[in-house]
């Protein structure tokens, strides 16, 4: 468990203002890609995100686009987990897939604020936040699966290895 | 308890009898990539497998950045062409193809009762057809290349029963605004629409293609239209395989039925910089803007360029403002040549570009500046989406799109017709 700073946003952020139209067939490099991350939202998240810093926001995070880099830059510019009140379909599948992990809850969105300090049990299934625990749901062993592999493509070429 | 459309062709998929909510393993029908290919493809390498397991369910087109506007562009361009040529994949269509949602259907892929997944959000196109369509991401595009299987929960359904008669210079494209912006952005997430009723019924395909489109811009995993006479009809020709129509049955569980009469409707506009802050034309008219586009996968057809035509007619296009058009696809582009239509808006001021996603995703051909607005036909106007994040853009039908133009601010369009 690590403890992250929370970025707290609002509802309906979506692909376009995550990682920008403009780059997505451009940049195929996932660093790079993570230079951008949030650019259109907060254009100094970029440089001032810390590994395990947590993102929280409203509903509907990751609407639009199915472009899978929102998911990469977030992942790859330390971003230990998503936590909203609900995320789009393609999105949320698409951070589970670059092992990027993405939480429920609306009672720790409604609680928690920007820049607070929070950590989050994956196996309990438990956000601590300094004023008390919020629980979500664990993943289900196959999603965990992929989560634990580092996303889909390890986890295939694993399956794919074994077979 | 009867059965929705997505209830029986994903349990028909899986073998089994389902229902919402389960999850299933299927293997697609068809599985469509663009540009985006060059990124899947380095994906599908890590996975150890040498060839894509059923090369003739690939759909692959390029279009959203055609032709190649910088090095980097044309070297994925060429990767794509490179895999095309090496695994033999038949169903390549290069860049004068035009956009990936509209050659896919004229080819006749999009068919009744097809599972089709692409690395598109706007996938949910072909429901105008009947078929089961939704986007995926391109780490599940790869694994499927390699596989042929992916999970997909079954979704519930929303049915959407739209009655009345669309009034003179109302159109498809107001029909769903209307509708996302009462609904909202996320109504439909990781749910079915059914659009259903009288006043469907009578839309033309390219009208159905237009709602099954924004149906992604409600959240909804898929949007369907029951196929009749006109789908069938539509279908005649170009079908690239065998198909049956699977409908939902009447007594089928629905998690919510709306209900919307179209009879009184007027334009409707969405805001900047969410598409479901939708206003009627009254609230927004006056707004000046510099940049046109009538095109996109949402209104780029032959249907919506004979409306802009109509407009614009004899008329020329307001000093301020760039009106680009961009038909959908070659065969639209042919189609609105022979007739007259890409004449009539060269003359009056249009910029008429090349089948393609052109400025719509802000990679080139008309990208804003900061402080610029946008009036489009597109299904997104997003912060920074045409370029700069300081840009704004609203988005119409076709007629208010040309009908603003002339005027140089967002107008209704009953009054040029």
């Amino acid at each position: 468990m690590k403890k992250g700073r929370v970025w707290k946003y609002g509802d309906n952020v979506n692909t376009d203002v995550i990682f920008p139209g403009k780059y997505t067939y451009s940049i195929l490099e996932p660093e790079e890609m993570s230079r951008h991350a949030l650019e259109d939202l907060d254009p100094g998240f970029a440089q001032k995100v810390k590994p395990g810093d947590v993102i929280v926001a409203g509903r509907n995070f990751g609407c639009g686009s199915s472009r899978e880099q929102a998911a990469t830059c977030l992942k790859y510019a330390g971003v230990q987990a998503v936590v909203a009140r609900s995320f789009a379909r393609i999105f949320f599948r698409n951070a589970i897939n670059q092992g990027l992990p993405v939480l429920q809850s609306e009672e720790a969105v409604e609680s928690i604020e920007d820049g607070e300090e929070i950590e989050i049990d994956f196996i309990r299934g438990k956000i601590k936040t300094a004023r008390g625990d919020f629980a979500f749901s664990p993943f289900p062993e196959s999603v965990m699966g992929i989560l634990e592999a580092g996303g889909l493509i390890p986890y295939t070429k694993k399956k794919l290895e074994g077979k | 308890m009867g059965k929705t459309f997505s209830e029986k062709i994903l349990g028909l998929k899986a073998q089994k009898e389902v229902q919402a909510g389960e999850v299933v393993t299927v293997s697609p029908d068809y599985i469509l990539s663009h540009d985006n290919s060059a990124a899947i493809i380095k994906e599908f390498r890590k996975l150890g497998v040498k060839d894509v397991m059923s090369t003739q369910k690939l759909v692959i087109i390029l279009d959203h950045v055609v032709p190649a506007a910088l090095e980097k562009y044309a070297l994925n361009h060429k990767i794509i062409r490179e895999f095309v040529s090496a695994q033999k994949i038949q169903n390549f269509f290069d860049i004068p193809s035009g956009i990936c949602h509209q050659v896919f259907s004229e080819n006749g892929f999009a068919l009744p009762g097809k599972l089709i997944l692409g690395a598109d959000s706007h996938t949910t196109s072909y429901g105008a057809f009947g078929a089961f369509a939704a986007g995926i991401g391109r780490s599940e595009v790869a694994t499927l290349w390699a596989t042929d299987e992916i999970w997909l929960r079954v979704p519930e359904t929303i049915k959407i029963e739209i009655e009345g008669e669309l009034p003179a210079g109302v159109y498809a494209k107001d029909v769903i605004l209307k509708i996302i912006g009462e609904e909202g952005a996320d109504r439909a997430n990781y749910k079915a629409v059914e659009f259903t009723g009288e006043a469907v019924k009578k839309f033309s395909l390219a009208s159905r293609l237009v709602l099954a489109n924004m149906a992604a811009e409600m959240g909804a995993k898929n949007g369907y239209f029951e196929p009749d006479e006109e789908t069938l009809r539509w279908l005649k020709g170009r079908a690239k395989d065998k198909f049956k129509v699977i409908s939902s049955d009447p007594d089928a569980r629905y998690e919510a039925v709306l209900n919307y009469n179209i009879s009184s409707l007027e334009p409707q506009v969405a805001c900047p910089h969410t598409v479901d802050n939708v206003k009627p034309i009254s609230e927004a008219e006056g707004k000046e803007f510099h940049q046109a586009v009538i095109g996109t996968c949402t209104n780029g057809r032959l249907e919506d360029l004979e409306i802009a035509a109509r407009v614009l007619k004899g008329k020329k296009v307001h000093p301020n403002v760039r009106a680009l058009i961009i038909p959908a696809s070659r065969q639209e582009y042919l189609h609105a040549l022979k007739k007259g239509i890409l004449e009539i808006l060269a003359e009056a001021g249009c910029v008429i570009l090349n089948p393609g996603c052109g400025p719509c995703l802000g990679a080139h051909q008309g990208v804003l500046a900061p402080g610029e607005v946008a009036l489009s036909t597109a299904n997104r106007n997003f912060k920074g989406r045409m370029g700069s994040r300081e840009a704004q853009i609203y988005l119409a039908s076709p007629a208010t799109v040309a009908a603003s133009s002339i005027e140089g601010k967002i107008t209704d369009p009953r009054k040029f017709l």
